[in-house]
């Protein structure tokens, strides 16, 4: 019997390649339970999760919920805007007030890179990080290699490049380490200005062009402009980041492969991709959005199997 | 660790043989019936089951399917270790038909009881049976009794019952083993 190296899911870069295997595999059987008739299993009924979101989110936040209660856990969620943080609760009295209703699992986003490292070295929950600022989203990343695994088999291999806000994106870091891990090639492309300075370090490419980035990829992950993390003026302005770095039919077609379009979502239509191209044919978009609910149920399930009784 | 063998090959093939049989005594020509194995070890026998029914006694119209419980079991979080999901393969409803589980060895129950409450995501079936080659007697902590049996054993509860496959383990046998 397998089980999580780990207590909590704080990023990839915690995890091993084994811990990336189980998860995948559990998410095939979930996958299955949320295509019958009834989608619920009673596993967790015995188990609270708090889902606490410092940030602004509708599908991770949604995602989550939906796996806790197919799994017949008991779910509270809660937004900071209507919350004691904003009269001054520091992180740590928060959760811990929260706890004190005995709940067993924290889901967390938090605008701090390592929030989510440094609750679980100060509360008695299992935390699973839903993002820490520009840091990590390991259900995200999770749910992406999902869904290659899906359409093309295995991740092992393949090539994959992450187009656009690397630098303020939490999803890219996730995506690196967990594609890696599972022996993928990554490369990046966006404004060079929008691209961490040391990204060889992680063994990944930069390729500032579109075009040829995409004749050498399997898969392209399309980001969102993070127009809200952008202080100052990263590209001069949002029509000419589209005439680089947006995806189109044409681009598409004049390919001489055939490739998968990602995007975690929210979708800027008509930025970092059009329309036609967010849902057309080799765009995963909503089939992400599906394995997300498995591969966080899974991810749920693994962690309170470990939480003792 | 010792080991004493209880059914041979040759004495397996007959109570497949005969519980096949049975199934169709009471079940004819299966338009109504369905066969679900329970994974991970009742599907062998259900396979086996479905192979001798379809070659040997010509039902052409058999549907099959594999239940995984692992979800749905009452002990999560109470053993040292976790279980390990298998594959749900089901693909059809089981509304208003006649399901027969199908487990290698029936001990306490509890995994027919998690069997009960995972089949309902499929429907409500019309009435369910259960079908185990070894029914080990007097170690039941539900009240679950097997319809049809292959083979009833008085094991006390430091033995095993192994029940083992040509196709997974390289022969058809059913051994008991005693922890020393």
């Amino acid at each position: 019997m397998k089980e999580l190296s780990v207590n909590h899911l704080l990023g990839i870069k915690y995890i091993n390649r084994n811990d990336i295997n189980l998860i995948l595999e559990t998410a095939d059987q979930f996958k299955e339970v949320i295509n019958r008739p009834i989608k619920k299993v009673p596993s967790l009924r015995d188990i609270t999760i708090a889902n606490i979101f410092f940030e602004n989110s509708t599908r991770t936040k949604l995602s989550f919920e939906l796996a806790q209660k197919r799994l017949s856990a008991d779910v509270m969620s809660f937004s900071s805007a209507q919350s004691s943080v904003k009269k001054g609760e520091t992180l740590i009295d928060t959760v811990n007030n929260i706890l004190a209703m005995k709940v067993d699992m924290v889901v967390m986003r938090h605008s701090s890179p390592g929030a989510a490292h440094f609750l679980s070295q100060h509360v008695k929950a299992s935390i699973v990080n839903a993002g820490d600022g520009a840091h990590e989203h390991p259900t995200q990343a999770l749910l992406d290699s999902y869904t290659i695994r899906e359409k093309l088999g295995e991740v092992a291999g393949k090539k994959v490049v992450i187009v656009g806000d690397i630098l303020h994106s939490r999803v890219a870091l996730s995506n690196i380490f967990a594609l890696q891990m599972q022996g993928a090639e990554v490369k990046v492309c966006g404004p060079k200005t929008l691209i961490p300075q040391y990204i060889n370090s992680l063994g990944v490419t930069y390729e500032p062009n579109l075009i040829k980035a995409l004749e050498w990829c399997d898969v392209a992950n399309m980001l969102r402009v993070q127009n809200e993390r952008l202080d100052v003026s990263y590209f001069p302005n949002t029509r000419e980041y589209t005439q680089q770095f947006g995806l189109t039919n044409e681009i598409l077609n004049n390919l001489n492969k055939e490739i998968v379009v990602m995007h975690p979502g929210p979708i800027n239509r008509g930025v970092e991709i059009t329309s036609d191209v967010a849902d057309g044919n080799h765009s995963v978009i909503l089939d992400q959005v599906e394995n997300g609910v498995a591969v966080r149920m899974a991810v749920i399930y693994l962690l309170a199997s470990k939480i003792q009784n | 660790m010792s080991q004493k063998i209880l059914l041979n090959t040759k004495e397996v093939n007959i109570i497949l043989h005969r519980l096949a049989c049975q199934l169709i005594e009471k079940h004819l020509d299966f338009s109504n019936t369905i066969l679900i194995g329970i994974q991970p070890r009742g599907t062998f026998l259900a396979k086996r089951l479905t192979e001798i029914l379809k070659e040997e006694y010509k039902i052409s119209d058999l549907k099959l399917g594999l239940l995984d419980i692992t979800f749905f079991r009452d002990d999560f979080r109470r053993t040292e270790k976790p279980f390990e999901a298998n594959q749900t393969q089901i693909d059809f409803l089981v509304e208003d038909k006649n399901v027969v589980f199908i487990d290698d060895v029936l001990y306490t129950g509890r995994s027919i009881r998690a069997a009960l409450t995972a089949i309902q995501s499929f429907g409500r079936p019309k009435s369910i049976e259960l079908l185990t080659l070894i029914d080990r007697r007097f170690s039941r902590d539900l009240p679950i009794q097997p319809d049809y049996r292959g083979r009833q054993v008085d094991a006390i509860n430091n033995e095993k019952v192994l029940v083992k496959w040509k196709e997974k383990d390289g022969e058809d046998a059913v051994y008991i083993e005693v922890k020393s």
